[in-house]
């Protein structure tokens, strides 16, 4: 029996461990479902964009109180993660704060470091959720946010509330038995504890019994809400602690004026331009048959477009920034994102259902979950990229389904279709004669 | 008609052996469109002001691309581009300049996956690059003092990085340059980008052009630069919305220094 608490721990970790991978390989492979896309250019450049962006977290700071308490939990967050090495291997081995006796001096430097962390996560959590339900901030407020993802929001918040104070209280506990009870061999003499010890003047008084068990039990809460969390991530927009980095790191490094050329088009227009083809015979033997022009579903969308959907953190900064949104429009960016990532998980549900290809469901991404009108919306003016602290592209995803709506559907507003006619007939978007497109000259 | 001021067409000048150093990409509003044929004029008179080589395409000039491909209809992009490319190329054009920064994107990042490799410049960037050199010379006197705010064109500004070209020329007008709340990589759109220009809004609570014209109001300018011709049809639109064409002025950056 006394190998029970090492049994326990073990089944526990590699439990939560594989529904991890299992979770983690279900978003690969869906997001695997996209178009390939070329990104694995310019690989210095891509990496030193994921450290200026995601690593240093650079267009947080653009909003300043924000940026610095997200840095202060994002940091918070790194640090008392070595600590979780320890209580690892604690767990396994059923040790007590194993790297003590190594580290000696430095060990006691870290633990007050851990706690000061802990202590500032705590405070700037708290401090966010005045910001989400009591300052109610716009942005958190908008209509996407309704039902879960406001649940989720604000249970990540309680995760991080619950995480910091049960190992700050397990240190508490701690502290106070190496101090009442010198005795106690395993509970050796370790550490700083700037901030549990005033968690110690509480709980001054009671046995040894009764600080063993609340040591215990905030031990096993925090080691056990950890495993919980980490497999809460793939129900969660807080996926993007992971997701943040492949994402900036394989994000469009043009200019953001530059739209892709469709290459499928180059081929027919080509093809239609070159006086040795014909292009009304198809008697050549190669009839590929042509791509989909622009996405009506996820599946149409490239790989990248796709795991920006995994990776948006809900935070609205590109709805807050969005022309046609700001002036009460349908149109929220944020919602694209939402609407892409709820769109591609049910496609993954359907498709490990029926253990196969996904031959459709009789829904679709354009229609069933975002309207022509958000996308007609949409001035192409890039404040959302811009404002997207890990360098989501919701702008692209809705140019894809434009050129769905109008390349296969030719389904444009009509002021839209006069204006591509005028275009195609006399090369303006108005109906002026090219052949007078000099005539101001004359006028100088 | 002065003769200095005639505007040499490529087609015409070319047969005699003449290859200009820069194109002047006019555009579609540039060409047509009343107000912004103004702004065409203007620069045109700098142009020939300073004796530089340039012509314009002229009658053999089509629209970019730019609307139909915003407009989702890539086929129709593809097909200007690369009839347009294809003139550009016969001429050996290797240098362009346009008062209009949709057409500028197009030129400048999405022609040369399609065979069209120029030098390409806003019109900001060549007013700027001439006075650096000293080939134009701005006598700040008409709008010494005047309080003027700059607004992005999201062209120019977030599409391409361009923030400072226009500020600095604003600067050498020895204007008060105010800036309103969302400026730079922040500036908010004037509304017409993306084919917006070309139909109706959708239902909303207020058109783009009006909360981007009552931001400039809020610094009491007395003039709005503008960049671009539909920012500039835009914002016009959102001042006499306001009824205070009387007391604020749109116009292009070019109209300033050539009335400068
Ligand atoms: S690009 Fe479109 S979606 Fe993005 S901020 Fe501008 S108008 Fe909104
Ligand atoms: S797309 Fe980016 S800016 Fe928009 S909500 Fe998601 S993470 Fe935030």
């Amino acid at each position: 029996m006394q190998y029970l608490p090492n049994i326990i721990f073990a089944i526990i970790f590699f439990f939560s461990i594989s529904i991890f991978i299992i979770n983690i390989r279900k978003i690969i492979s869906n997001i695997k479902l996209g178009k390939s896309i070329e990104r694995n250019d310019k690989l210095k450049e891509r990496f030193l964009k994921m450290l200026y962006v995601a690593f240093g977290q650079s267009k947080m700071i653009k909003r300043p109180i924000v940026g610095i308490l997200h840095l202060i939990v994002y940091v918070g967050f790194v640090v008392i993660n070595i600590e979780l090495i320890e209580i690892i291997i604690d767990g396994f081995l059923g040790t007590h704060r194993i790297f003590s006796s190594y580290l000696g001096f430095f060990y006691d430097i870290l633990i007050g470091t851990f706690e000061i962390f802990a202590f500032l996560v705590l405070s700037s959590v708290i401090i966010f959720w005045i910001r989400r339900n009591i300052l109610r901030i716009n942005r958190f407020w908008k209509n996407e946010m309704k039902g879960w993802p406001k649940l989720d929001a604000d249970l990540i918040l309680y995760f991080e509330v619950f995480l910091m104070s049960m190992f700050l209280l397990m240190n508490g506990a701690d502290n106070l038995i190496q101090k009442n009870f010198p005795e106690n061999l395993q509970y050796v003499k370790a550490g700083f504890f700037p901030i549990s010890q005033y968690i110690s003047l509480i709980l001054d008084g009671f046995s040894f019994e009764i600080l063993f068990y609340i040591e215990r039990t905030a031990w096993w809460l925090h080691i056990v809400g950890i495993f919980v969390f980490l497999n809460y991530l793939y129900f969660s927009k807080h996926l993007h602690i992971i997701l943040a980095f492949p994402n900036t790191f394989f994000s469009n490094l043009n200019k953001k004026g530059r739209f892709e050329n469709l290459k499928s088009v180059t081929n027919e227009v080509t093809k239609f331009l070159d006086p040795n083809i014909d292009p009304f015979n198809n008697s050549q033997g190669n009839e590929e048959i042509p791509d989909k022009f622009g996405a009506s579903d996820v599946i149409d969308l490239n790989w990248v477009q796709l795991m920006n959907a995994y990776s948006c953190t809900e935070c609205g900064r590109c709805t807050s920034e969005c022309p046609a949104n700001q002036t009460g429009k349908l149109l929220s960016p944020r919602k694209i994102m939402m609407d892409t990532r709820d769109r591609l998980s049910e496609i993954g549900k359907h498709i490990s259902k029926t253990k196969g290809k996904f031959t459709g469901d009789g829904k679709q991404l354009l229609g069933d979950y975002i309207k022509p009108e958000e996308i007609w919306a949409c001035t192409s003016c890039n404040a959302c990229v811009e404002s997207c602290p890990i360098d989501i592209d919701p702008l692209s995803i809705i140019m894809s389904m434009r050129q769905y709506l109008v390349m296969e559907k030719s389904d444009a507003p009509s002021e839209i279709n006069n204006m591509m006619n005028n275009i195609e007939n006399n090369g303006a978007p108005w109906p002026f004669n090219q052949n007078d497109r000099a005539i101001w000259s004359h006028e100088i | 008609m002065d003769k200095k001021n005639k505007v040499p067409i490529l087609s015409e000048i070319f047969p005699n052996g003449k290859t200009p150093d820069i194109l002047f990409w006019v555009g579609c509003a540039g060409s047509f469109d009343d107000r912004a044929k103004k702004i065409t004029k203007s620069f045109v008179r700098i142009l020939n002001k300073i004796n530089i080589s340039y012509a314009i395409l002229g009658p053999e000039e089509s629209c970019t691309g730019d609307p139909a491909k915003r407009a989702g209809n890539e086929f129709l992009f593809q097909m200007q581009a690369i009839s347009n490319i294809e003139t550009l190329n016969k001429y050996g054009v290797k240098k362009i300049v346009t008062t209009c920064p949709h057409c500028f994107n197009t030129l400048k990042n999405e022609y040369p996956g399609l065979g069209g490799n120029y030098d390409v410049f806003h019109h900001t960037q060549f007013l700027k690059d001439l006075l650096d050199t000293g080939k134009l010379k701005i006598e700040s006197g008409s709008f010494k003092g005047k309080k003027i705010t700059y607004h992005d064109p999201c062209y120019l500004g977030r599409a391409n990085g361009v923030y400072e070209a226009p500020r600095e020329l604003i600067k050498k007008l020895d204007a008060e340059l105010v800036e309103m709340k969302s400026c730079k990589s922040k500036g908010l759109c004037c509304g017409a980008g993306g084919a917006q220009m070309f139909k109706e809004p959708e239902p909303g609570k207020k058109d783009i052009n009006i909360k981007r014209t009552e931001e400039a109001i809020e610094v009491k300018p007395d003039i709005i630069a503008a960049a671009c011709p539909f920012c500039n049809t835009m914002m016009s639109d959102g001042i006499k919305n306001k009824e205070k064409e009387n007391q604020i002025s749109v116009l292009d950056i070019t109209e300033l220094i050539d009335d400068s």
